[in-house]
């Protein structure tokens, strides 16, 4: 060994090797300065990017949504603290492994988180994903215990709606949810992020844009687990306005009482302003219940039912006015100066064009000044005979009917003014003088909506002035948003119908005879209100019909628009009771509310004067203090309208 | 004495210190605000260990060194069995043995020193004469056994590192070209055939060798790693963010910013200026190795000098390729720059030999 280590000494390497050596070190370092430089200076501003996107996590801070108050300032809806998951997905390592731990941990089905995650996927990957809202102290427990294995999970506390319960002023108030994939792709709904709150019906559509506020963020430097390390800024969010509606809570409640067991709807408006004091709709519907986290069966079972519960019913439901709209007919037969004159002898019917037409009763001699107050169908027949369709049809939609009134809720339903045109148009088909003989009491193909005629029955008795119905004070809508919210809702808007004083006199004398003994409401008298009202009872299905449906009778609907005083009035309210037999049953509801207002009045003014004074519609609140207001109502203050479970919110008021 | 301090590599010694220091620096900037902080002590510990441990490399003089390198390369090559029958288990490899006191002994990383030594002998007793192809076949075998008992451990990294020392013995010790390709052609077939029927890897050993490739596709195992370096390196900018303010590194974004990924975070906060610097200095330190090597004394000292200097360019080749996404994660370290006991003694022992050959340049 040691002879063959001697052999080599004194060799040298040959120098040409130490160059290519020299050569490769050269050449290895320089590919890595290239590469360096490739990432370092060509790239860089990509890397940056990245690297802000890493350690910079946008915390969404949500806006707290505009609380809904009554006319007197009491609180209607209300927000309390919840607690909700977003799933952040730059720090999901594995969606395959951590979406299924998600879905069972936080009692999702796993395809409706898969298909949450899918409608993302083209939002940028710093946004988060809302994935459950309102969850439990077990559901947060497990996203604390899994921080490590879940680290894409996040809570944030947030304001959720708390409605009044039992549906109470459901359809009018409306209720949130989160804003659908079609909303998004409207233009309307352009600065709206996919996981908005967003009003979907009633108030809360209409005023959405006053209601919602702005989201704000925080921009919080996160490592890689996903723990704050610091904070660079923030956009504060800014909260919503609160709305104070035109709504009286204590009409409201009398109103919701009346119905309740019911179906049909109840509309009090102060015909000198067009302000809606109270609006009710039945069946109704819990807004808390699915507003959140409505499970797809309940949503089927609400849409599926067959007495609509989602209907708002004072505005959408297009029914047969009946009698009511005998109030309508001697506007025109006076303005036509036909019925001032008229006289029919009623028999308990009579022919009209080979056709036979009931009455109620044998009537005899009737006039108009009997002819509203007793509801006589006979006399009717021949007026409507007399002035023809198109009168009939022409001081109908000058009253509003077949139209909207504007009023500041979503989806208003028009009704039908039935005239020649509109047979030709719909059915092309001439109009036969006989069926104007239906019309002329309120039935055949004309509809209207509660809120029409309440509109409508409170311009005849407000000699002519027609108001635009609304739920919001022109004062609450900020002025930069007063144009958007006034071309909103086109509707016959506000305008004054000419109308004789004369006739004016006779027809509200007419209606406040009709809750007089011997009128057809004669059971809804109150003594010392001066209360006036028009009856109808319209059919909705014949007897023929009926029994074809194996019921017994017909199917009727009972209608009452009533008000105080008769002329002038403060307060119109009108009733629909779907089913109702007769329209003196909805006269019982009227009645219940009109007498609710006037107590309150007087119980306002201090005195028990038989006038009540005209109220300070518009600034009740300094008319009507909170206290005095408040021992009216008993025990049902504001606070009680709130779930039991989250009353601390509410009772701070 | 004297004769020491002039014959000593004074300049080398100081772009090593200059690298070491950095590599402090970059340790405590990297550690800052996790649960090493304080590492850098350490590293500053290792590197005063190392330190003496060089000039006592450099004093004992390699030609003795040689007489034992067989002997050596038999204890390596059983301490690495028995590293295979009683090592200690740590996240599924068996790497150490424990020693008493509670020291932790890591064979592979010395049996480079007893490589480049013993491949040096082997080449030195070939000298003057033209390699034949048993010549190489038994050049593979001294540096292949050691391979794949480490391979076995499993440690690819460490093991993949033994593979310079037999090139540059085979390159200095005079290949021809046509051996050169057909070696290349063997050994590629051969690898290939191995890699595809799976004995040679284990399955996340492949993984680890191909995400380099297409990080997203494994965006949670090494892929995410490779992903976090390009982002701290490129985010890194020309001037970087400065010290401790790489929000990658802080972050704990980058993965073990400390050892292998530390050219990464330096990248991050000292820029493409500060990494141009640092593989300027790697580029002198090797050009002062390969002078040492031509002036050495004779055969086996250039062969231990351009054994250490091959071992090194591989490293840094391979550590940087990996921290800039042309190189697959194998956890190899970076020399003088990465934190760790192991590395930093065996390169200023390595460094040590170096010494040991420059200073008997002029001998005999």
């Amino acid at each position: 060994m040691e002879s063959d280590a001697l052999s080599g000494r004194n060799e040298k390497l040959p120098t040409g090797r130490l160059h290519a050596a020299q050569y490769i070190l050269a050449l290895v370092l320089t590919i890595l300065l290239v590469g360096l430089w490739r990432l370092q200076v060509l790239n860089t501003d990509s890397f940056r990017v990245l690297a802000e996107a890493n350690r910079i996590r946008k915390v969404p801070v949500l806006a707290p949504r505009g609380k809904i108050f009554d006319r007197e300032g009491r609180l209607i809806v209300d927000n309390y603290p919840s607690v909700s998951c977003f799933l952040l997905r730059e720090q999901m390592q594995n969606a395959a492994v951590d979406l299924p731990m998600i879905a069972n941990g936080l009692h999702i089905p796993l395809d409706q988180l898969q298909a949450t995650v899918k409608r993302f996927q083209h939002a940028p990957k710093y946004e988060p994903i809302p994935v459950k809202e309102d969850i439990t102290p077990d559901e947060q427990a497990f996203i604390e215990a899994h921080r490590n294995e879940l680290p894409e999970l996040e809570t944030l506390d947030e304001q959720r709606r708390l409605y009044p319960p039992g549906g109470f002023a459901a359809h009018m108030i409306g209720y949130v949810g989160e804003v659908s994939e079609e909303m998004l792709n409207d233009p309307q709904y352009a600065e709206y992020e996919p996981g908005d709150v967003v009003g979907r019906s009633g108030i809360e559509k209409t005023y959405d844009a006053i209601l919602r506020g702005r989201n704000g963020s925080r921009d919080v430097v996160v490592d890689s687990h996903g723990r704050e390390i610091g904070h660079l800024g923030e956009t504060p969010a800014v909260p919503g306005h609160d709305l104070r509606l035109t709504i009286d809570l204590d009409l409201q409640k009398v109103a919701e009482q009346a119905l309740q067991g019911h179906n049909g709807a109840i509309v009090a408006m102060d015909p000198h302003t067009g302000e809606v004091l109270a609006m009710v709709s039945r069946p109704t519907f819990d807004p808390n219940a699915f507003s959140v986290r409505i499970k797809r069966d309940e949503w089927n079972q609400i849409l599926n039912d067959p007495n609509h519960p989602l209907l708002n019913k004072a505005i959408q439901a297009q029914l047969a006015p009946g009698s009511t709209f005998k109030i309508i007919m001697s506007a025109a037969g006076l303005q036509e100066n036909i019925a001032e004159n008229l006289h029919v002898f009623c028999n308990g019917g009579g022919t009209y064009y080979g056709q036979y037409h009931k009455c109620d009763a044998r009537h005899g001699d009737v006039d108009i000044n009997h002819a509203i107050p007793w509801s006589c169908d006979t006399y009717f027949y021949t007026l409507a005979d007399k002035l023809g369709i198109e009168t009939i049809a022409k001081y109908a939609t000058e009253f509003g009917l077949g139209q909207k009134t504007g009023i500041d809720l979503p989806e208003e339903a028009t009704g039908i003014v039935p005239s020649e045109e509109w047979k030709m148009r719909n059915y092309h088909e001439k109009w036969y003088a006989g069926e104007t003989i239906s019309v002329g009491i309120g039935q055949g193909p004309v509809t209207v909506t509660p809120i029409q005629l309440a509109r409508a029955l409170s311009g005849i008795a407000s000699g002519g002035v027609m108001r635009r119905p609304h739920l919001v004070f022109a004062d609450e809508i900020p002025d930069e948003q007063k144009d958007e919210y006034a071309d909103m809702f086109p509707g016959s808007g506000e305008k004054t119908v000419p109308l004789d004083p004369a006739n004016w006199e006779t027809i509200t004398d007419g209606m406040a005879a009709a809750t007089m003994p011997g009128g057809t409401a004669a059971a809804s008298h109150m003594e010392g209100i001066d209360f006036a009202g028009k009856t109808g009872t319209a059919q909705t299905v014949s007897h023929d019909a009926a029994a074809k449906l194996g019921l017994h009778g017909s199917l009727t609907n009972a209608w009452f628009v009533g008000m105080t005083p008769r002329r002038n009035p403060d307060i119109v309210v009108v009733a629909l009771w779907e089913g109702g037999a007769w329209g003196k049953d909805s006269a019982a509801l009227v009645a219940a509310v009109v007498n609710a207002y006037v107590t309150k009045q007087r119980k306002a003014a201090g005195n028990l004067v038989v006038e009540p004074p005209k109220p300070a519609a518009t600034d009740t609140t300094s008319v009507v203090p909170q206290g005095e207001a408040k021992p009216q109502t008993g025990p049902q203050s504001t606070a009680s309208l709130q779930p039991a479970g989250v009353q601390k919110t509410a009772g701070t008021l | 004495m004297r004769r020491f301090f002039r014959d000593f590599d004074w300049v080398l010694l100081g772009m090593v210190m200059l690298l070491s220091v950095i590599s402090v620096l970059e340790i405590y900037s990297a550690t800052l605000h996790t649960k090493f902080v304080g590492f850098h002590k350490s590293q500053m510990v290792y590197i005063a260990i190392g330190l003496v441990l060089m000039f006592a490399m450099a004093k004992v003089s390699y030609q003795w060194l040689l007489e034992f390198a067989y002997w050596a390369y038999g204890v390596s090559i059983a301490a690495l069995l028995a590293v295979l029958v009683v090592g200690t288990k740590v996240l599924g490899a068996r790497r150490w043995i424990k020693l008493p006191g509670g020291i932790h002994f890591q064979p592979s990383e010395w049996v480079k020193l007893v490589l480049i030594l013993a491949v040096a002998r082997y080449f030195w007793n070939l000298a003057n004469r033209t390699l034949t192809y048993k010549d190489i076949l038994k050049a593979f075998a001294l540096v292949g056994l050691p391979m794949l008992l480490v391979l076995k451990q499993p440690d690819l990294g460490t093991a993949l590192t033994y593979s310079p020392i037999l090139i540059c013995g085979l390159l200095l010790g005079g290949i021809r070209w046509r051996q050169a390709i057909v070696l290349c052609l063997v050994f590629g077939t051969l690898f290939s055939g191995l890699w595809f029927s799976g004995k040679l890897l284990k399955p996340y050993q492949k993984q680890r060798l191909t995400s380099f490739m297409n990080p997203d596709n494994d965006p949670r195992g090494s892929g995410y790693q490779i992903r976090q370096s390009l982002i701290a390196v490129g985010s890194g900018g020309l001037w970087g963010k400065g010290a401790t303010k790489g929000t990658q590194t802080q972050g704990d974004f980058l993965p073990i910013p400390y050892t292998d990924f530390i050219f990464a975070a330096f990248c991050e906060e000292h820029g493409f200026v500060g990494a141009a610097f640092v593989l300027a200095l790697y580029f002198l330190i090797l050009m002062r190795l390969i002078q040492n090597a031509q002036t050495a004394a004779d055969l086996p000292g250039s062969f231990i000098v351009m054994g250490v200097a091959a071992v090194m360019l591989f490293q840094i080749a391979v550590n940087v390729g990996m921290v800039i996404g042309m190189m697959p994660v194998t956890g190899i370290p970076l020399p003088l720059m990465s934190y760790g006991g192991s590395s930093v003694l065996f390169t200023f022992l390595a460094l040590g030999m170096v010494m040991n050959v420059r200073m008997r340049r002029f001998v005999n």
